[in-house]
């Protein structure tokens, strides 16, 4: 035991730890406050999802997310997101192609550009209000339709307040925000491959098919996962559209918080694992397609 | 071959309609409050319900403390972690952008059971405490987008250099970045705070969860009473992210480098 405590250089020893520690110092208060507000509630969350009200060990919480009385939820939400995410990704797509390479005036660009920032940005309950006057029973295009087309959407059985007028309500946020992420992807399509292609024979459509949508494909999934995440998570407007009468999951978890409507805790922890899964998973897939995308952005 | 862009205009033209056929319809239907006429009388109600004046001003302030404790926590943390620690870069960037993955209402169920009644920490049990805890909420929200400017603004300017010449002419440390490094960050603090106040003006998910009376609640509240002045309140909440996006585009630093907001980016494009 002597011997080893002679064979370490102690003066360096001891002051090698003092001099990082100080360093350290300088991160502390974010540290602690990341800690405390957000690493902190993830973990007890976590803890909880695997134990029982007792306070022993358990998979029966996420078992029960399978279950009748949660699963369905998970599986509206996962279709909801899905949806908006595939329309969003789809024309978000199609915009961003449309407004960089389809041969439009460069005020065009620079106006939808300017527009989507803040529509990406405009979500939660003013964005439901604004549907109630478009889409709702007495909302203005409901009417044009009844009084103008002789069409009765409401009569068809469409509402505001059900799956696809939910869809509708997502695309407002996330068909912008797929145009800003897919814009610097348009953006690095360069004009020299579609010369190279051409001038080695390749049609137009040859051109997508074989060069043009493959260098697209990593981007367009990635802020396709991005979008669902961000359909999955939203809360607030799905609650002022619906008076939380529209069991996603977001909404099954605040009404757990409000008042127990699962009876257990533990339930609850597990339904917020479930939702910080999903969101982890679509992030990170997200994160690595747009490092993959990049590639092509030298 | 300048040939007329058919498919690429009917596309625009139809995602133009999307966009804006929502807006006219909440206009026209905001000014539809008295019947037969065009009046103001719906924004008129609005700005004489004293409701509105209370909860415009709890969350505004509520905001500008989120704003300020943010700047607080991010300045000195990405300045230290540019100068001394490189190697936390990736941790303390990670962690900024952890809120981005963790649904608010996940973060404020955390929050009720860990600081609610029977912790170490009651913050729910006062009135101070639950509104300290909200701020702390907006903060975190607002966290990646707060962190990710500053982190760009200090990117932009040659830090070390800067405090080894404010530190030769004898300036402390604090006095380097509250004089030194602070103004030259400050339009990227002002991006970022205009975005967190845009984000947390009308917050409703963690306003809500903490009972407090703030805009978020005050209009799906409302939403559920009223007809006309919803709509009046979805025109003003549109024009303040109009707003609040221009001053963040107008602050935000132009220099070329990745941003988490692709059309921070796009100015200079």
């Amino acid at each position: 035991m002597a011997d080893q405590a002679h064979a370490a250089p102690l003066p360096q020893a001891a002051r090698a730890p003092r001099r990082v520690n100080l360093s350290w110092l300088g991160v502390a208060p974010f540290i602690l406050f990341t800690a405390l507000f957000l690493i902190f509630p993830i973990f007890y969350l976590i803890n909880g999802a695997f134990r029982t009200a007792e306070g022993a060990f358990t998979l029966e919480n996420l078992i029960a997310l399978t279950g009748p009385e949660i699963w369905p939820s998970y599986w509206l939400s996962i279709r909801l997101s899905f949806a908006s995410a595939l329309l969003g990704g789809i024309f978000g797509t199609l915009l961003a192609w449309a407004v960089h390479l389809g041969g439009l005036p460069g005020w065009v660009k620079r106006a939808f550009l300017t527009f989507s920032g803040v529509a990406s940005n405009f979500a939660g309950v003013p964005l439901a209000f604004a549907f109630i006057a478009t889409l709702g029973r007495l909302g203005l295009v409901t009417l044009i339709l009844r009084d103008v087309f002789g069409i009765n959407i409401y009569g068809q059985g469409f509402t505001l307040f059900s799956f696809w007028g939910l869809a509708i309500t997502y695309l407002y946020f996330q068909l912008p925000l797929m145009m800003l992420l897919m814009m610097p992807a348009m953006e690095g399509l360069r004009p020299e491959w579609r010369e190279a292609a051409a001038s080695l024979g390749a049609s137009g459509g040859q051109f997508w098919r074989m060069v043009a949508l493959p260098v697209l494909a990593p981007s367009a999934l990635g802020c396709f996962l991005l979008l669902f995440a961000n359909a999955f998570g939203t809360l607030a407007t799905v609650y002022a559209l619906t008076s939380a009468n529209f069991p996603v999951v977001p909404i099954v978890l605040f009404q757990q918080i409000r008042g127990n409507v699962l009876y257990n805790p533990n339930l609850g922890y597990a339904l917020a694992l479930g939702m910080v899964l999903i969101m982890a998973l679509s992030n990170t897939l997200y994160f690595l397609l747009r490092n993959r995308a990049e590639r092509w952005r030298k | 071959m300048t040939r007329f862009p058919f498919f690429a205009s009917l596309v625009a033209l139809l995602c133009a309609a999307f966009f804006l056929i929502p807006l006219a319809a909440t206009i026209n239907f905001s000014l539809r409050m008295k019947r037969g006429e065009i009046s103001l009388e719906a924004y008129r109600w609005v700005f004489q319900d004293d409701t509105f004046v209370s909860v415009l001003g709890f969350s505004a302030a509520a905001s500008l403390a989120a704003i300020l404790l943010g700047a607080l926590l991010v300045v000195p943390t990405a300045y230290w972690v540019q100068l001394k620690l490189p190697a936390m870069r990736p941790v303390t960037e990670f962690l900024s952008l952890m809120p981005l993955i963790i649904p608010p209402v996940v973060l404020v169920f955390g929050y009720v059971r860990i600081y609610g009644t029977s912790s170490i920490l009651p913050l729910t049990m006062s009135d101070a405490g639950t509104n300290l805890l909200l701020i702390i909420g907006y903060t975190v929200l607002s966290l990646p987008y707060m962190y990710r400017a500053v982190d760009n603004g200090m990117s932009a300017i040659d830090v070390a250099t800067l405090t080894e010449a404010a530190e030769s002419l004898g300036a402390s440390r604090l006095r380097t970045i509250a004089t030194v490094i602070f103004p030259n960050v400050r339009s990227a603090i002002m991006s970022g705070a205009f975005l967190t106040f845009s984000i947390s003006l009308g917050e409703f998910v963690i306003t809500s969860l903490l009972n407090r009376p703030a805009f978020g609640p005050y209009l799906v509240q409302m939403g559920q009473d009223y007809a006309y002045q919803p709509a009046a309140l979805a025109i003003m909440a549109f024009a303040f992210t109009w707003a609040c996006m221009a001053l963040m585009d107008l602050f935000a630093t132009r220099r070329p480098g990745q941003g988490l907001l692709p059309f921070l980016r796009r100015k200079n494009a």
